[in-house]
């Protein structure tokens, strides 16, 4: 079996050192995975304010700011895919079935600094700070 | 230029350019194009004075050249149409992107295209300075970690893109238009920044009907300027304007984009608004109004863009061309909808047209019920004056 682990987290004002005491654990956490050969894969996200929220309905595409508000729907699956643009993952966004009857909330994805250019890595990205 | 930042800055300092330059060496043939160019040789100051970011002014010099691939860079770039041109297109679409919450958009574009500052912005919407701000930072930091694109979206995408545009003209332009007193001067601002991004708009594309149709009913709208507030900001109807004070340029304005529009394709719910307002232009005195002709022009609209306030609107049409207990079934029909229960004007026009039947007693309940749901103080104070009237 496979099993997708969500992460629910409030967002909070952490200073850099906590930052990097989240960082840390977080890193700690995927070795372990990796070392038990458990990890599939994963992704942090940017927080919820760059969300972006895609319905299609009569055949016409709704694009509204800001994530998902979840009412009677539930968190049914992901696709994590490549785009060059928000405009692109959009037109994939409506291609997905659930976009017709529910919300496909489109999430970017947080670029971490490669280890050749650490000149922001001080900067944990929202998502991962949250934790 | 691909970082919104560096377009903001780049186009301050051109206006900043401007005004230093314009009263001294008159005005360029193309300001506009001076404009862009100058933002962009800004642009260019800027990265390099930013020594880290040298690389990146050379791609920018890079891409401008490619841009305006037959020219060098120089005087002859201030006719470079195209180019700045897509530089503008590009900004329009990126500040008017859907994925943008709508007072973000409107933030944007008159931030970013139109020549106002944050704290002329935050005046003209009654917000804190720092709230406005704080609007623009998160538009700003969503475009960029959502990967918000720069550029002139396809043509598929265009209708709809275009569409989002335009709103946000009318947004603004109405924001200005419907101002209380009090702030009568910013507001203004605010009305003749919508008309002047909306010509820019149909320079930049000439064949879209829908956005001469916006800009025709701008300037026909605000050709009424000076009418609908007396001396005293009263609000003054349509019906009562001194149609003298209508600004004829402004019609005049407003009818030739009216027939421009007219010969593009089928027309949308911008362009028969801009048509009803001309024909209220078009009237020498009120009651030459062609109410009928109005009536029909409000079916179109209707089933166009259905919506209970363009029903509302109609059924005040209806009951001018037909008479107001014409006018008043339709008014009930869409009050026992329940769909603008709360909306003042719904029981203000019911206020005025029970009136005009003589049923008195219900017309003071419906103008009450209205001055209650009012928020605007002119929309109080001229309710305060139909109810005393009615108890005259």
């Amino acid at each position: 079996m496979r099993y997708a682990l969500l992460i629910y987290v409030e967002p909070w004002d952490s200073t850099p050192e906590q930052n990097t005491e989240v960082m840390n654990a977080y890193n700690a956490f995927t070795r372990a995975a990796v070392a038990a050969d458990v990890m599939r894969g994963g992704e942090a996200l940017h927080e919820a304010k760059t969300a972006t929220s895609v319905r299609v309905r009569n055949g016409q595409t709704l694009v509204t700011d800001g994530p998902f508000a979840e009412t009677k729907e539930e968190f049914g699956g992901f696709y994590l895919i490549e785009a060059a643009n928000l405009d692109e993952a959009i037109k994939w966004a409506t291609q997905i079935p659930g976009a017709a009857r529910g919300t496909i909330e489109i999430r970017p994805v947080v670029d971490f600094p490669s280890p050749g250019n650490p000149g922001d890595a001080e900067q944990a990205p929202a998502g991962i700070a949250a934790g | 230029m691909g970082d919104i930042d560096l377009a903001e800055e780049s186009v301050q300092d051109a206006f900043i350019a401007a005004l230093e330059h314009w009263p001294r060496d008159g005005l360029p043939p193309n300001p506009g194009a001076w404009i862009a160019t100058t933002a962009r040789n800004r642009a260019i100051d800027r990265l390099r004075r930013a020594k880290k970011l040298t690389e990146k002014a050379e791609e920018l010099g890079r891409q401008m050249t490619a841009d305006s691939a037959d020219q060098e860079p120089g005087p002859e770039m201030l006719t470079d149409r195209p180019a700045v041109e897509d530089d503008r297109l590009r900004l329009i679409f990126t500040c008017c992107h859907p994925a943008l919450a709508a007072d973000a958009q409107i933030a944007l574009t008159l931030r970013l295209l139109g020549g106002l500052r944050t704290p002329e912005i935050a005046r003209a919407f009654l917000l804190p300075e720092a709230t406005l701000a704080q609007r623009l930072v998160r538009a700003k930091r969503k475009i960029s970690s959502a990967g918000i694109p720069y550029r002139v979206p396809e043509a598929e995408d265009l209708p709809a893109r275009l569409g989002s545009v335009l709103h946000v003209l009318y947004l603004v332009f109405n924001e200005g238009y419907s101002a209380s007193a009090g702030a009568t001067v910013v507001r203004r601002e605010l009305t003749s920044e919508a008309i002047r991004l909306a010509r820019l708009v149909v320079a930049l594309l000439p064949s879209e009907g829908e956005a001469l149709g916006l800009l025709a009913l701008l300037l026909l709208q605000d050709s009424r300027r000076d009418a609908r507030q007396d001396a005293r900001g009263e609000l003054v109807l349509l019906a009562d304007q001194d149609r003298s004070q209508w600004d004829r340029a402004r019609i005049a304005d407003g009818l030739a984009a009216l027939s421009r529009a007219a010969r593009m394709d089928a027309r949308g719910p911008y362009q028969l608004q801009a048509l009803i307002a001309a024909e209220h232009a078009r009237a020498a005195r009120a009651a030459d109004t062609d109410w009928p002709r109005i009536v029909s022009l409000y079916d179109e609209l209707l089933a166009a863009q259905p919506s209970p306030v363009i029903a509302l609107n109609r059924a005040v049409a209806v009951s001018m061309a037909g008479g107001p207990a014409a006018g008043l079934a339709l008014v009930d029909e869409i009050a026992a909808s329940g769909d603008l229960a709360d909306y003042h004007l719904l029981h203000s026009t019911r206020g005025e047209l029970l009136r005009r039947l003589g049923r008195l007693e219900e017309a003071r309940l419906a103008l009450a019920r209205a001055r209650e749901l009012a928020t605007n103080e002119v929309d109080r104070r001229y309710l305060d004056r139909r109810l005393a009237a009615l108890s005259d």
